[in-house]
């Protein structure tokens, strides 16, 4: 028994989990396999990821707080990122949705499977069967490219911290700022730290945050202002010229424009 | 992009051609000319309005073009109007009386009351005001014959003029194109309810078998009411058992996130409307407010009577971000353009976030049923 095929079910919906269930449990002669979980959200779904390494997910397309097209892009990014030392394997995915032409199409290009709901058992079995073939890189990109086929924008950041997943909100986040290996994610409250690429996320969140500096993008919304700073003996940044920084909403921090952003940035605010 | 994005109606430039709100038999077939009545519901305060501007600004139009001075302008004009306020109004009440017994007969009969009312209606207006002196200095002597009569010929044209414009008017406002009726039929049959409704009915059938039946019960009588042509008007009554039978379903569905509170203590349960005008409403505040949420949300329906009109205010929470797929943005352009259609300036929609909810307010006027009580009346108590 302990070497069946986990599943973790995750769909808002209380009826069709059990419903998920049941036809499972059918397949059990067909395709020996253990219900590992349930979740009705992506903060659940990440959690029971986490503590039970399920090698199938079901995943609900239609979910709130977070889509399902989303949350497949936090879980394939989870396990493609962990570094050498605690190697994660990444869980394959198979979406469910009950009706939606456009997530339909975008998913017949993909390695990626779905299901109609709906589900019926010959059909879930052939998902089962045919997902487990599938290569994480193949999938991962399969996601990537289902989440620009139907516009799906991240709304949050995911950050492991000690073995546990976080979702930051995007629209918590004041400022991103690149140093070294990491990005320094700055919110209201506190900092996480996420491996990416700044370029990457300028280019995804365009309408969100705008570059100020070669290392740094802000939140438009949180821009209060700008301040002129005198040069100094302290300040070698801007070689000894007077140049701009940003004066944050909420936390009140201040960040630097380099010259060449400030052409830009400057119109900014009123 | 977002449905409830606030808005207010007052249709002005419209009026609603040859839809009759109180006569449900007489309201099968709008778009298919040949059945619908001819005349407009000149009982309707928009088409009294604007009837009686159009024949004021042609008087103006009339008395500037031929006036050797400002002060002759108006002498013309109070000439005319002597004449015209009274034929005007007169052909109006004349025609809003005669219309209900005149609609369902023979084309032809149609024809001539539009264009002889007005004629009549003018010629003993003119006589009249001729008689008491109105008619401008020194015309008491004057013939009346003559002018009456080219004063009913005008109205005659007017009349016909009138019924023509409502009839093309009508005839722009229904959804004759064959892609506006297929997606009229798609938004009613509703594709994603109806197969999270099965997946729902499925998911009972092992365990509660007896829930599985009863949300088969609710969903055959929905699409019933999904299917029949939503130009026809039923009781408030009925509409909000439709409501409550498409709530059950989506109850079972998201549980203890949907929430529902009812207040009908005032409804006029026999006030006619136009069948599914509050049932996708409702289901707008359920896609919009509760299914993007992970919390329980709240749907509060208010249905009452206020003098002549009957009030409907629905309140559900304000969607924390985008809603959860695209695709029922018509919902509110769809209500409001039926509304204009059959209510004109008597209706109102009022769709606008307030107090960090989304509120929506909807008023017509209190109609009922004057002839055929029972056209469609099943109470079931199970439900």
């Amino acid at each position: 028994m302990s070497d069946a095929i986990t599943i973790l079910i995750v769909d808002d919906e209380a009826p069709a989990r059990s419903r998920m269930r049941e036809v499972l449990s059918d397949l059990v002669p067909q395709f020996p396999h253990r219900v590992v979980g349930e979740a009705a959200n992506a903060p659940e779904a990440l959690a029971q990821i986490e503590s039970q390494q399920p090698v199938i997910v079901l995943l609900d397309v239609q979910m709130p707080g977070m889509t399902g097209i989303e949350l497949a892009r936090h879980i394939t990014a989870r396990a493609a990122d962990a570094d050498g030392s605690n190697p994660r394997p990444m869980p394959r995915i198979v979406f469910v949705t009950a009706h939606d032409e456009h997530a339909v199409e975008a998913f017949e290009v993909g390695a990626v499977d779905y299901l109609l709901k709906p589900v019926r058992a010959q059909r879930l079995l052939d998902a089962l069967q045919r997902v487990q073939k599938v290569i994480p890189a193949e999938q991962l990109a399969a996601i990537e490219g289902l989440a620009r086929a139907t516009h799906t924008q991240r709304k949050h950041l995911s950050v492991h911290e000690r073995g546990r997943v976080i979702l930051v909100p995007l629209d918590q986040v004041v400022y991103l700022k690149a140093e070294l290996k990491y990005i320094t994610v700055r919110t209201r409250e506190r900092e996480f730290l996420i491996e990416e690429s700044l370029t990457s996320l300028e280019e995804e969140f365009e309408d969100r945050f705008v570059r100020i500096h070669r290392n740094a993008l802000v939140a438009r919304g949180s821009i209060a202002g700008f301040e002129r700073v005198a040069p100094s003996a302290d300040n070698t940044d801007g070689g000894g010229d007077p140049y701009w920084q940003v004066v944050l909403r909420d936390i009140g921090d201040k960040l630097p424009v380099s010259r060449r952003q400030w052409s830009v940035v400057k119109g900014l605010v009123g | 992009m977002n449905d409830q994005t606030p808005a207010q109606m007052r249709p002005a430039g419209a009026a609603p051609g040859a839809v009759d709100a109180a006569s449900p038999a007489r309201l099968k077939r709008v778009s298919d000319g040949a059945q619908a009545p001819l005349l407009p519901d000149f009982c309707n305060i928009g088409i009294v309005v604007r009837v009686l501007l159009a024949a004021n600004a042609a008087a103006v139009a009339h008395a500037l073009v031929g006036a050797a001075s400002p002060g002759d302008a108006v002498g013309r004009f109070v000439t005319i109007a002597a004449w015209l306020e009274g034929s005007v109004l007169l052909s109006l009440a004349a025609l809003c009386t005669v219309r209900r017994s005149v609609a369902g007969r023979a084309r032809s009969l149609q024809w001539a009351t539009a264009v002889g009312v007005p004629a009549v209606a003018t010629a003993l207006v003119s006589w009249g005001v001729h008689r008491i002196g109105l008619d401008g200095p020194g015309a008491a002597s004057a013939p009346v014959a003559w002018p009456a009569a080219l004063r009913a010929l005008a109205a005659a044209g007017a009349g016909w003029v009138l019924v023509e414009y409502f009839r093309l008017r009508a005839r722009a406002f229904s959804p004759s194109l064959s892609e506006a009726r297929l997606q009229a039929l798609q938004a009613r049959i509703r594709p994603h309810f109806l197969f999270n409704s099965l997946n729902t009915v499925l998911s009972l059938m092992r365990s509660r078998p007896r829930e599985a039946e009863a949300t088969l019960e609710n969903l055959a009588d929905l699409f019933r009411v999904f299917m029949r042509d939503t130009r026809e008007l039923v009781p408030l009554d009925d509409e909000i058992e439709t409501c409550r039978q498409y709530l059950a379903i989506e109850q079972l569905r998201l549980g203890p996130r949907l929430e529902v509170s009812w207040s009908l203590d005032t409804m006029p349960g026999d006030a006619l409307l136009p069948s599914l005008l509050l049932q996708p409403l409702i289901e707008n505040a359920v896609h919009h407010g509760i299914e993007p949420r992970t919390e329980a949300g709240l749907i509060a329906i208010r249905v009452e009577r206020v003098a002549e009109r009957v009030r409907v205010e629905i309140v559900n929470p304000l969607a924390q971000d985008a809603p959860a797929r695209p695709g029922n943005q018509m919902a509110l352009s769809n209500v409001r353009e039926r509304l204009m259609l059959l209510y004109d300036m008597e209706a109102e929609l009022n769709a606008a976030p307030a107090d960090g909810r989304f509120r929506l307010t909807l008023e017509f006027p209190y109609r009922k049923e004057r002839r055929r009580r029972d056209v469609r009346r099943h109470h079931n108590p199970d439900r």
